[in-house]
């Protein structure tokens, strides 16, 4: 019954803009001597189906920034636009605006507070004003999506659940208002590797089979680099980059500059250039690398041909 | 909403003699003047005591705006002590709406306990904004120090404040952040009558208090793993200093104000 709903695949021939900042600024504790000016004259547009990465260093305004995007922080002065609407414009209702724009919070399992996961997740489809049935279908989806069992979680308290049971329990409450648009602030932080695997495969399965646009913010450029496919860099409240991953980075030295580097693979594939190999610098995930690097490896060891997996025995 | 905006009374970093002078001098200094400001009714008492408040104001450099901020909150209170005086006092009639009678006793009692309360404040304010939280409770457990022979925990008390403190900037910001998950989720908290709102409070208070207890626990576990048994025989990274401006201000101030309770 949803999946009508949600607007799936084709997402590179369609580009109308879900949501648009225009020179956004935003200080908080204004006009005390603890002011400070976390977003300065920010403008960016996000169109429909895309996945962009946010990336920036810690203090850079990525979480101010993406808590104007449904209305929950006001500019100091600048433009929220949703869908063309103008948000703090005089009879724009902000819980429509918080509907369509679902915002996941940095460390979401600290907000769960119902008796059972069903009701917790219930939540917002209810205040939405859904009927019984329409937040019980709501709830059974949104817990497929981030891949836990009805039958086996719906009725036990969020509290007894491992940390990352309990994050997809915080991801579902919010995916159970159906948005068109989600955000997570960095989804996988504090999480164990496997953890971050399994949510960032989930996040990634948002956005490519149901049509998700998806807004990610994140600590971690190997993530971006392969989930990815749009990149903005924050530095000091400020975008300072704005493309593809692959062509951001290119620009190794202003990332490292600013703190942040590029991933290692990349900075490997550099470091074999410049010895004189000739290999491609724009190499980005691991994948990318083993299929660059394996031909001339397995000619060097007059191994050719004999295997043809990267993580065959063959070549060692 | 602003949960997350400066707290009233919260420390403000500057450079200023108020900054710099022994939190106990400020603590001292600022409890005769409010002894003072309970004893004396003078109306030229109330003016003369608010000389040193407003010039500790004015030199501390903290934006007035703020300090007078911090009366905000009080602002219904005075008001109702006011009304209260004005109308529950005996005294001679000043004018009457309908059955009840303003009188000149209430009045100017009134007024008494609205300067009253106001100069308290300012006086408490302008010392908690301009000493860190630590100070703060450095120089109470010294100040405390002489009662501890009579059985006084002032250590504890001093702990415990000091946790305290620094915890209430922490909740704030969950607070804050809760709502505004919360919040993200299509939360109401301002429309509807008493009952919907004081239900709409769960979503905050329950994620808040699972927050509080863990923290709390997590601080005991770090408190523990480094050895913390008590007040006795600790030491301190920074020890208070009484300074010769120290000295200068407790004894000038101290003159100051015992000579305006003596005199008035
Ligand atoms: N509620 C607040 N009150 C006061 N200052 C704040 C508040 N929230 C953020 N700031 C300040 O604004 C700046 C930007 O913060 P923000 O949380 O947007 O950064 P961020 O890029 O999300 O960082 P992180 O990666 O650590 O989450 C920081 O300097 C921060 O100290
Ligand atoms: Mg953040």
């Amino acid at each position: 019954m949803t999946s009508g709903l949600f607007w799936a695949g084709g997402r590179a021939e369609v580009s109308s803009t879900v949501i648009e900042v225009r020179n956004l600024c935003h200080t908080y504790m204004r006009g005390t001597p603890l002011a400070r000016q976390a977003l300065k004259h920010v403008t960016l547009s996000i169109a429909e189906g895309e996945l962009v990465a946010i990336i920036g260093r810690t203090g850079s305004g990525k979480s101010t920034l993406v808590q104007h995007f449904n209305g929950l922080l006001r500019p100091d002065s600048g433009h929220v636009f949703v869908d063309g609407k103008d948000i703090w414009q005089k009879g724009v209702a902000l819980r429509d605006i918080r509907r369509k724009v679902g915002l996941v919070f940095q460390y979401p399992e600290h907000q769960l507070f119902e008796e059972s996961v069903a009701s917790d997740i219930a939540f917002a489809p209810r205040n939405m004003g859904l009927s019984d049935n329409a937040v019980d279908d709501a709830v059974r989806e949104a817990m497929r999506i981030v891949d836990l069992d009805y039958d086996e979680f719906a009725e036990r308290s969020p509290f007894e659940l491992s940390g990352g049971q309990k994050r997809r329990v915080a991801i579902a409450g919010v995916i159970a208002m159906r948005p068109k648009v989600l955000i997570l602030d960095e989804p996988t932080a504090g999480m164990d590797p496997r953890g971050r695997e399994d949510v960032l495969r989930e996040i990634q399965a948002l956005h490519d089979e149901h049509g998700y646009t998806v807004v990610l913010v994140s600590h971690s450029m190997e993530d971006v680099a392969r989930f990815a496919n749009r990149l903005v860099v924050m530095e000091d409240g400020r975008i300072a980059m704005d493309g593809r991953p692959r062509d951001v980075f290119q620009r190794r030295d202003e990332l490292v500059e600013m703190g942040l580097g590029v991933p290692q693979i990349t900075d490997l594939m550099a470091e074999l250039a410049r010895r004189g190999h000739n290999f491609p610098t724009d190499v980005i995930t691991v994948d990318e690398a083993s299929e660059a690097l394996l031909p001339s490896l397995l000619a060097a060891s007059g191994m050719a041909g004999e295997s043809d997996s990267p993580c065959g025995g063959g070549g060692r | 909403m602003n949960f997350a905006n400066a707290a009233v009374g919260q420390y403000m970093p500057g450079e200023s003699l108020m900054h710099r002078l022994d939190p106990r001098t400020k603590m001292l200094v600022s409890l005769g003047i409010i002894i003072v400001l309970f004893v004396v009714s003078n109306p030229l008492a109330y003016a003369l005591l608010a000389v040193p408040i407003v010039l500790a104001i004015a030199i501390s450099g903290v934006p007035v705006k703020l300090v007078f901020r911090s009366l905000r909150p009080l602002t219904f209170i005075m008001v109702l002590t006011f009304v209260l005086h004005l109308f529950m006092d005996p005294g001679e009639a000043l004018f009457s709406i309908g059955r009840i009678t303003a009188t000149d006793q209430g009045l100017r009692l009134g007024i008494v306990t609205v300067v009253r309360l106001t100069l308290l404040v300012l006086a408490t304010s302008i010392v908690t904004m301009t000493t860190s939280p630590i100070a703060f409770t450095d120089g109470l457990e010294r100040l405390l120090a002489p009662f501890a022979r009579l059985g006084l925990p002032a250590h504890e008390l001093a702990m415990m404040m000091t946790i305290a403190l620094r915890f209430i900037p922490t909740l704030l910001e969950e607070t804050d952040k809760i709502m505004k998950a919360q919040m993200a989720r299509g939360a109401d908290f301002e429309s509807g009558n008493i009952a919907k709102r004081a239900k709409a409070m769960i979503p905050i208070l329950v994620p808040l208090f699972v927050s509080a207890f863990r923290r709390a626990d997590e601080l005991a576990v770090a408190m523990e793993a480094r050895c913390y048994r008590g007040g006795e025989g600790r030491t301190r990274l920074r020890e208070l200093a009484f300074s010769g401006e120290d000295l200068a201000v407790l004894i000038v101030a101290g003159a100051y104000t015992v000579a305006v309770a003596v005199a008035l």
